[in-house]
């Protein structure tokens, strides 16, 4: 198997009488596409929130590229190559959607000179390639404000693969589109990642989105893994179809 | 932005043109364009949803410094007294942003509102140093080096603040729309977001509080300048109120905005001067629920036709 | 230093602080409730205690006893947070609930300027001074040291009177679980039936009345100037960001410290007795950004 990535140890983490993390832990490969299912108020949201810095652990400890991040803000941690999206897509949304990306080419880019004009920069077309890739060419001019949901949570991912990631976590990706459009959103996504090498986990409700898409598949509930295996192996098994799935066997 | 240059170009060419047909509105133009720069670095904090109100302390420790400098004869000349009390109100601006930075909306404010109160007390207290309540005397320095009469003394300060004015609204102007001036606004819109950009939303906004520090210093410089006097009333609450007060009357839109509303702020206090003496504030308060309830991006953006943007978040 | 200097010093804290923390309570009331800071809340303070003054120099210039200026303050705390309050909330405060923080501080500041002019409209400019109530009360002798009564057993005694009684009413009535109720959660308090905008009401009259209690109790200690609101608010607003903005009980700790700590500097350092407040609040604020007394968090994502 590829290099190990990212690893989330023992996570812990108490709301007043919820644990949000009881014992979450992780290894992820580079390269992989995890996908995490469970449901609400399993700690999906929160186990992406700790592993991104969002969320400090009161015990247990995350490693990214060998080095321990656990006590990084999401500034540094975004800066050593770990990118997220949001399950409620988190934008500027007064802004327009290449200003968006053109942002985070610039945070990238380090580009902070002032006498530079945001939309003159010199690597302007990479974010309309970047745009184009996602579907979102048309829309690159309109304020996110007057977009509708589902197209926000595609820039949300963008933005965070304008970064460049080595690894992104995604909430959710493709809750806000609807069912016979998920797959191609998928699909775009797929590419967008294998072209950039980036290795992803996303939380998915769907699943046949989690068969066609996932390498493995995490299953969570009460703040932790229950179950872990390949999309086959997962989706199959009868305790995971009865109480996640909510399928009878 | 070409409606935004219309304007500018328009107000630049009737400041120019003005003091030449009036020469008694010199003064008054003069401050208006002081206040207009202090209200211009309102005008950059409220673009990353921030409001001081204690810029007059950079208002009036830039004054300070001249006039400190001026009794001490030290360096008594305007090319020199100008840019040092400008540079160490942007000392101070960092100094202090070092701390207030952390903070946001209220607490961001509220701070910024009580160190300007301090250093307000300080003034009046430390009478053996500052002149107490009575303040310092500022005597006419030279201005490259020769010595002007009074009204002659006026004209050029005009004209060389004008000149800064347009120079401090193209370079803000500029910086706003540089990635860096998005990146102050990211942090109205959604901080959370430019955190995970991997940028310091900190560091963002504490070079615009220095760069609002350096306006308002800019500004209190010259007021030392063409008053001739300074008093801690220059440091007091009132004061920074107006400078929020005028941002938001002429509009944060543009960089144009706060000198429309500084234009428009001296003509309220002639008018207040001789209707409504002792209510003066009571008079801008009354406006600025006015302008916030009715007419929220200001006169600028009423020439602009600009529609309100949402304020719900 | 000498011993009966801090004794002083302490004494002076406890009637200062008990006083600050009137003021601070009734703005960290309205904070927690309502989500806004209220700039004028210095106003109220300045406007009880004008009111609180004329008044007891009315009641002497009648003729009639001293001591009806007790009853009178409380009369004229309600009047004015009735009044004055209760017109600012239903006018102003209740189109900005919910907008930008920057949109709710300045229409609360704009509120602060026309009550500032107000005053000296009604009242004037010259001081008042009526210490009719506290001369009434007498003095009393603490390890050799004489104190006014009025300072020394009743400021604190209504301070504490007001702590007690603000945790009863918020644990015990059911207006009060009204209140803690849509603090928590507006939208599921509604939803309930309680009645949110009458709660926010009542809440701003409340908190209002309270920072003109402490202006009238005050009003027998100082003389008024115009410009006493400004202080107050900055000086309210230190307590109530030392102690947690919304905090009821802390609001009393930091109070004190920073009544304590302001009233050292007066006998030891008087030239910068202003700055004690803020430094105590710097220092925490440093340390514990949210004050001392908040554990809370939210989240947004
Ligand atoms: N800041 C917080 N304060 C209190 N409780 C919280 C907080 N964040 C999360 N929780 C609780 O922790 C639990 C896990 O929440 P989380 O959002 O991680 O679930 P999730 O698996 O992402 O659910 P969903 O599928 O609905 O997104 C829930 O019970 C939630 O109410
Ligand atoms: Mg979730």
């Amino acid at each position: 198997m590829s290099a190990l990535i990212l690893e989330a140890r023992d996570l812990e983490l108490r709301f007043g009488g919820v644990q949000a993390a009881n014992g979450a832990s992780l290894k992820v490969h580079a390269n992989e596409r995890i996908a995490i299912i469970g449901p609400n108020g399993a700690g999906k949201t929160t186990f992406i929130n700790l592993c991104t810095g969002y969320l400090k652990p009161q015990a247990g400890r995350v490693f990214f590229g060998g080095s321990d991040i656990t006590a990084l803000s999401p500034r540094a941690i975004t800066r050593l190559g770990v990118g997220r999206s949001f399950q409620i897509p988190q934008l500027f949304l007064e802004n327009t959607v290449i200003e968006n990306l053109l942002l985070a080419l610039s945070a990238r880019e380090r580009t902070w000179s002032p006498f530079l004009r945001l939309d003159r920069h010199p690597k302007t077309e990479e974010m309309w390639a970047l745009l184009d890739i996602v579907g979102l060419k048309d829309a690159g001019r309109r304020v996110v404000r007057e977009l509708p949901e589902g197209m926000r949570k595609l820039i949300d991912i963008a933005v965070a693969l304008a970064l460049e990631p080595k690894l992104i976590f995604m909430d959710e990706p493709t809750s806000g589109v609807s069912s016979h459009e998920k797959f191609q959103v998928m699909d775009t996504l797929t590419r967008a990642l294998d072209a950039r090498a980036t290795t992803a986990i996303f939380v998915e409700h769907d699943m046949d989105v989690v068969a066609r898409y996932a390498s493995r598949v995490a299953v969570w509930a009460g703040g932790r893994i229950a179950h872990e295996g390949t999309p086959d192996e997962i989706l199959n098994h009868p305790e995971v179809r009865e109480t996640v799935i909510g399928v009878g066997v | 932005m070409a409606r935004q240059l219309i304007i500018g170009a328009g107000l630049l060419a009737a400041l120019i043109i003005f003091p030449l047909l009036s020469p008694w509105s010199t003064v008054i133009l003069t401050v208006a364009l002081c206040e207009g720069l202090a209200a211009l670095g309102i005008l950059v904090l409220l673009r990353a949803g921030q409001v001081s109100f204690g810029h007059g302390l950079y208002f009036a420790f830039s004054a300070y410094v001249v006039a400190f400098m001026a009794a001490a004869r030290f360096g008594h000349e305007v090319l020199i007294l100008v840019p040092v009390a400008t540079a160490a109100s942007g000392l101070l601006a960092a100094l202090v942003g070092l701390f207030v930075v952390r903070y946001r909306a209220i607490f961001f404010g509220m701070l910024n509102l009580a160190i300007s109160m301090v250093f307000f007390s300080l003034l009046e207290k430390l009478f053996s140093i500052t002149g107490g309540a009575d303040g310092k005397r500022v005597p006419r320095p030279t201005l490259a080096g020769i010595s002007l009469e009074r009204a002659e003394f006026e004209l050029w300060i005009f004209y060389i603040t004008l000149g800064l004015a347009v120079l401090a609204a193209l370079g803000v102007a500029r910086y706003l729309l540089s990635p860096g001036g998005k990146a102050l606004e990211a942090i109205k819109s959604n901080e959370t977001r430019l955190e995970y950009l991997g940028v310091s939303s900190r560091k963002v906004l504490f070079g615009a509080y220095v760069l609002s520090g350096l306006l308002a210093g800019l500004g209190g410089a010259v007021i030392a300048l063409v008053s001739g006097h300074v008093t801690p009333e220059l440091a007091y609450w009132v004061r920074s109120g107006e400078f929020v007060f005028i941002a938001i009357l002429g509009g944060v839109g543009g960089v144009v905005g706060p000198f429309l509303g500084a234009l428009m702020f001296q003509i309220i206090r002639g008018y207040a001067a001789v209707y409504a003496p002792e209510t003066w504030h009571a008079v801008l308060g009354v406006m600025l629920l006015v302008i916030i309830f009715f007419a929220p991006n200001g006169l600028y953006g009423l020439m602009t036709g600009r529609k309100p943007a949402g304020t719900g978040q | 230093m000498p011993p009966e200097m801090l004794l002083l010093a302490a004494l002076d804290g406890l009637a200062y602080g008990s006083l600050i923390f009137l003021v601070a309570v009734g703005l960290s009331l309205i904070f927690g409730v309502l989500g806004v800071l209220n700039v004028a809340h210095g106003s109220f303070y300045a406007i009880g205690a004008y009111v609180a003054a004329a008044g007891v120099l009315a009641l002497t210039g009648m003729g009639l006893p001293p001591w009806l200026a007790f009853p009178f303050f409380i009369v004229a705390a309600v009047l004015v947070g009735v009044i004055v309050g209760g017109l600012v909330e239903t006018l102003l405060l209740r189109r900005i609930y919910g907008k930008e923080e920057v949109l709710q501080l300045l229409v609360t500041f704009a509120v602060f300027m026309i009550l500032e002019d107000a005053q000296k409209v009604v009242f004037g400019v010259q001081p008042y001074f009526a210490n009719a109530p506290m001369n009434w009360l007498g003095t009393i002798e603490v390890f050799g040291i004489f104190y006014t009564q009025y300072q020394l057993i009743l400021i604190p005694t209504v301070a504490l009177l007001v702590l007690v009684g603000l945790r009863l009413f918020l644990r015990r009535t059911a207006f009060g679980r009204a209140i803690v109720a849509v603090t928590q959660d507006r939208d599921a308090a509604t939803a309930m039936g309680i009645d949110a905008t009458r709660v926010y009401l009542i809440t701003f009259i409340i908190g209002a009345s309270l920072a003109a209690l402490g202006g009238a109790l005050s009003s027998a200690t100082t003389s008024l100037t115009p410009g006493i609101g400004s202080g107050m608010i900055v000086l309210s607003f230190a307590v109530a960001a030392t102690a947690g903005l919304g905090r009821i009980e802390g609001a009393a700790v930091a109070a004190l410290l920073i009544g304590l700590g302001r009233s050292v500097a007066v006998y030891f350092a008087p030239e910068f007795d202003v700055l004690i407040p803020y430094l105590i609040m710097v220092a925490v604020l440093l340390i514990k950004p949210e004050g001392l007394f908040t554990t809370v968090q939210t989240r947004k994502v």
